[in-house]
């Protein structure tokens, strides 16, 4: 076998190797998103109830929490950016990383200084890279997230929002996080969650129209109040984990279907190639054969005269 | 046939039942209360604490509730929680080993969980 015929057939057999990797990670990455979608789906319930309640507080009684009144001259803002802990997701990272980065510019132009709060250890990696400070980071369950987990990103937040301006708290809260549209469209998104605007918030239970009974407070308006925003930021917080880990597997899924593919047309090309450099090799063998028969013939009938 | 009220009780990653009811107790920071239908509209927090809801067929559900809210307006309820589970749904002897631990190590609040659950749990059988 030439050396030219070799090479092409050990690079052939090295991409369907990595064909063979590609594909199972792209199966294993379409049933991870049916799973993520289904955890979405069952967080709705609790998340669109505690969206009713807040907005039923929140219209229903003239109570003023910090955590519903815009501060007059906002300067600290807090940025909570969602990305993966695995990479091999196309660039769900990169444009989560964008958006965030897009936002702080944003704030900063506003005059304000702002803290960056970051889950994955994909972002961990990007801005420790630029020696950026990170107020607080966690890494280890982007795949699968639990409430609990959501519960430990929010508290820091919250405590944050809870305190004074002046003793290093922040007016306002963002979320940069990758939203789940369908399987083929994942966008990065940056929306406010503190403070809350009760607009929103109303517009998004999708009953705007709805009028709301007037509630009786169990124990007061503002104690209610109290207990609910914390539980509706973590509520928030764990629907955009969620979304965020749908998102990367369809993204990783989608990125491995396409590394498949090329796979795919790369063994194609390769094995054309050496299929043309085999036959090369036979016609060269032939034509040698032909030529050093009809030598011979040339040299025997030469003697003969 | 009396008067029924809907019920949802949803925890923060699944919808853990649903269905019709004559009468829900729950207890919120402001003691026990009891809704029946025509209630006027409520917002309440929750404690930790067992909630039980006679069925409109006649059967008791109790579930172990860990702080949330309890809402109702137009005889819907929604009873939301961070965790919540049936009483079906808790292994007793488990819990009792919970419960013994966190007596053990001083922990108060896994100690008033686990002693909600149980409680949950024994209130049916």
């Amino acid at each position: 076998m030439g050396a030219q015929l070799r090479v092409y057939k050990r690079r052939i057999r090295s991409v369907t190797a990595t064909k063979k990797i590609t594909k199972a990670m792209e199966m294993i990455a379409a049933s991870r998103v049916v799973k993520a979608q289904r955890k979405v789906a069952a967080s709705t319930p609790y998340a669109q109830e505690l969206t009713r309640a807040v907005t039923a507080v929140g219209t229903g009684s003239n109570t003023r929490h910090p955590l519903t009144t815009e501060a007059e001259n906002p300067t600290r803002a807090a940025v909570l950016l969602l990305t993966s802990d695995r990479g091999l997701a196309g660039a769900f990272n990169s444009n989560a990383i964008k958006a965030a980065e897009q936002l702080t510019e944003r704030l900063e132009r506003e005059g304000k200084q702002v803290d960056t709060y970051i889950v994955g250890r994909r972002g961990v990696a990007h801005y420790n890279f630029r020696e950026r400070t990170v107020a607080e980071s966690f890494t280890g369950f982007t795949d699968e997230p639990t409430y609990a987990d959501a519960k430990k990103v929010a508290a820091p937040l919250i405590e944050a929002i809870e305190t004074e301006t002046a003793d290093g708290g922040v007016d306002e809260l963002h979320i940069v996080y990758t939203e789940f549209v369908s399987m083929m469209t994942q966008t990065a998104v940056d929306p406010r969650l503190l403070p809350l605007r009760l607009d929103e918030v109303a517009a998004e239970t999708g009953k705007k129209d709805e009028i709301l009974p007037l509630y009786d407070f169990e124990p007061s308006a503002e104690d209610v109040l109290d207990a609910l925003l914390p539980r509706y930021v973590e509520s928030r917080i764990y629907n955009a984990l969620l979304q965020s880990a749908a998102s990367k597997h369809a993204a990783t899924r989608r990125a491995m279907k396409s590394a498949t593919d090329n796979a795919g047309e790369l063994i194609n090309t390769l094995s054309r190639l050496a299929n043309a450099a085999r036959q090369a090799e036979i016609t060269q063998e032939i034509s040698e054969i032909v030529g050093g028969a009809s030598a011979l013939a040339d040299a025997t009938a030469g003697s003969d005269n | 046939m009396a008067a029924e009220l809907h019920v949802e009780l949803v925890a923060a990653d699944r919808q853990v039942w649903s269905g019709e009811a004559t009468l829900v107790v729950a207890r919120t920071t402001s003691g026990d209360i009891g809704v029946m239908p025509g209630h006027q509209p409520l917002l309440g927090v929750l404690e930790s604490g067992p909630v039980t809801i006679r069925t409109s067929d006649g059967g008791t559900v109790v579930a172990a509730v860990h702080g949330g809210f309890i809402s109702f307006a137009d005889d819907k309820l929604s009873l939301l929680a961070e965790i919540a589970e049936l009483s079906d749904e808790i292994d007793v002897q488990r819990v009792e080993r919970e419960l013994e631990r966190a007596k053990a190590e001083g922990d108060a609040s896994a100690e008033r969980r686990a002693d909600v659950r149980l409680r949950a749990a024994t209130a049916t059988r």
